[in-house]
């Protein structure tokens, strides 16, 4: 299976991190990658830079210092209006354009609505290999690029590689990797490309961007404390349990995917597999059994509670404390004993 | 107009157990569904065709038995149904996928007219890979629309489309041309039920079956395993974590004094926790 890397490939070398730059703001799950990215540029003894596309000049030298920042030594800059609003044409050609020209060995994307959009258009016009939605990245001894997923479902781990094709892509999901610390001051290369493109070329056009209400714009995935129910709240009224809790701890809510599939809940208030990936300081399971495709999104916490009647509950083989007891009966008497100590010791400081 | 709308037949992702040796899918005995994403493709197309008069036809690749997943399509009341199947496709990855889709798809347009609008789901719930479409949309040279919520006009004579559109902290509203490729979000509209007329026809209808040569693939390089560029070098089970949870003793305590113990244990294993919570909690 295995052949020599043909020849037009070797020129292939550095890692690239492609910069989700939307409405002013940088996705925090490109940040994530340049921290990863780093590690990978060092493990190969390469370049890490980031690919910035956007409509404004000015305000994006400003964004490329973000990037420097973030463990970046260069940025690779296409600014033009036509860039504006996110549409799968121009980015498509303005990335490939980009990996065409300076040719990387390594290009990662987010596994956002963006980042999926566009990646498997860029894969698909370079012709190379491309890994969605990746847990996990590495390089191995052959300095090739092993990208793991979860794959049914979560019940299964695959690590998967591109042998003979460059560059080699991967989309990651969002918070499974953590936050690099930002280095002020820290700088690098700047590298302007044009775009080869007129909007008139471009047939696909933005006539409105709705923004999400801010109730409904779940900041779920980058909250610090989420308590999340599951069947065990046995009815949809008892999700007013969780959000207290969530409430008292200054945190965010959720819930396991048996609540969305009943209608108690919406989608983006998910937390596993199929929905959102978490990390937060303190995470507490009210109810949920623990299956696998919710233990993907929540391994990452850095303490899990879990509360559940049924002592086998396969919650318990990953929670790092938990209470055998009903949650409907628990959630109230942790959000009063909490309400009390942080009460108390707020009038006491 | 004419509509095609790609499906895929996934194992039910509840019923998926993995061998505990091996790590391997205990496949044998799993039911098979029609990927539920994609029925959200179909239902966008056959409201399409209510509405402004289309033919639909249905396409999957798979193994033979991928036909069940065809015929639950007419049921519905797709027109038509291609099945396509060689094992030569064996071990596809997304861009080999997308390579015989998309010839697929072309042959179809010679026999019955190029294909106004593609039509795919999501994602599928096995490979959750979402790329299959765009990868289509990509070969054939369709505007590509991605994660639609609503299809708010068609104009087939000025060959337009309007749509709503899934985006990063919003709704895009957009317009492109056809021919084009749209993968729809779950929820886009409510899947109807077949009808009994339609249920019957599906039992009787003849399914199209091609294998690679039939559907117009001469470079057999670009299929299967050989035309894949990733390799799958490990499948493996989540590995366990090394301790379980420390269980807070239950006996005889109220639920208040299980509360008090819980936060005792919490603080103590990580102390920092403290500070946090009472920093947000007065408000900073």
């Amino acid at each position: 299976m295995k052949k020599e890397l043909p020849e037009h490939f070797k020129a292939y070398r550095h890692v690239w991190v492609f910069v989700e730059y939307e409405h002013g703001a940088i996705h925090p799950v490109s940040l994530e990658l340049l921290g990863e990215g780093r590690k990978l540029a060092d493990k190969l003894g390469v370049e890490l830079a980031g690919v910035l596309l956007g409509a404004d000049r000015d305000t994006m030298i400003e964004v490329a210092a973000e990037v420097w920042e973030h463990g970046a030594d260069l940025v690779y800059m296409v600014a033009d209006p036509i860039l504006e609003h996110y549409r799968n044409e121009p980015f498509t050609q303005a990335v490939t354009d980009v990996v065409n020209t300076y040719k990387p060995e390594i290009l990662l994307l987010g596994a956002t609505v963006l980042g999926r959009d566009l990646a498997g258009s860029v894969a698909t016009t370079l012709l190379t290999g491309l890994t969605a939605d990746c847990t996990e990245l590495a390089i191995d001894d052959e300095r090739s690029l092993a990208a793991t997923r979860p794959t049914f479902g979560g019940s299964l781990l695959c690590t998967i590689h591109t042998l003979n094709y460059r560059p080699q892509m991967a989309t990651v999901r969002p918070r499974v990797l953590p936050m690099p610390p930002r280095q002020p001051g820290r700088t690098g290369r700047l590298i302007e490309r044009a775009l080869d493109m007129r909007e008139d070329d471009v047939v696909t056009k933005v006539l409105r961007f709705l923004p999400d209400r801010d109730s409904a714009k779940s900041q779920l995935a980058y909250a610090d404390i989420v308590v999340a129910g599951g069947l065990g709240l046995r009815s949809p009224e008892n999700l007013q349990l969780v959000r207290a809790l969530a409430d008292v701890l200054g945190g965010d809510w959720g819930g396991s995917r048996p609540l969305v599939q009943k209608g108690w809940m919406p989608a983006d208030r998910q937390i596993g597999q199929t929905g959102k990936t978490i990390r937060p300081k303190l995470y507490v399971a009210a109810g949920i059994s623990g299956a696998i495709q919710h233990r993907v999104g929540v391994e990452g916490a850095d303490l899990i509670i879990a509360i559940n009647t049924d002592p086998n509950a396969p919650i318990f083989d990953f929670a790092h404390l938990g209470i055998v007891a009903d949650a409907i009966e628990m959630l109230p008497a942790l959000t009063e004993a909490f309400r009390r100590r942080l009460s108390v010791n707020r009038l006491a400081g | 107009m004419h509509i095609v709308v790609c499906i895929k037949q996934v194992p039910d992702s509840a019923q998926i157990r993995v061998h505990p040796v091996t790590n391997t899918i205990m496949r044998q005995g799993v039911p098979t569904i029609v990927n539920p994403y994609d029925l959200f493709a179909l239902e966008s197309a056959l409201e399409l065709r209510d509405k402004l008069g289309a033919e639909v036809t249905v396409l999957t690749m798979g193994p033979p038995m991928a036909e069940d997943t065809l015929r639950k399509a007419l049921g519905f009341g797709a027109d038509r149904a291609v099945l396509l199947t060689d094992r030569a496709f064996a071990g596809s990855d997304t861009l080999a996928t997308s390579f015989a889709l998309a010839q697929a798809i072309r042959r179809i347009g010679e026999e019955w007219g190029v294909p106004e609008i593609v039509f795919t789901g999501k994602q599928t719930i096995d490979g959750d890979t979402a790329q299959v479409g765009p990868g289509i949309a990509r070969r054939l040279g369709l505007n590509q629309v991605t994660y639609v919520s609503a299809i708010t006009e068609v104009d087939p004579a000025a060959g337009t489309i309007a749509l709503q559109r899934r985006a990063e902290g919003g709704v895009q509203e957009l317009t492109t041309r056809l021919p084009a490729l749209i993968t729809m979000l779950e929820g886009s509209s409510e899947v109807r039920r077949g009808s009994l007329p339609d249920a019957l026809r599906a039992a009787r209808a003849q399914i199209v079956v091609w294998n690679a040569a039939q559907s117009g693939i001469t470079d057999m390089a670009k299929t299967g395993l050989r035309g894949s560029p990733t390799v799958v070098k490990r499948v493996f089970a989540p590995p366990a974590r090394a301790e379980k949870a420390e269980l807070i003793d239950t006996t005889a305590k109220s639920h208040a004094d299980l509360a008090e113990a819980l936060i005792v244990r919490l603080y103590d294993r990580r102390p920092a926790l403290e500070t946090d919570l009472l920093r947000m909690a007065a408000g900073y």
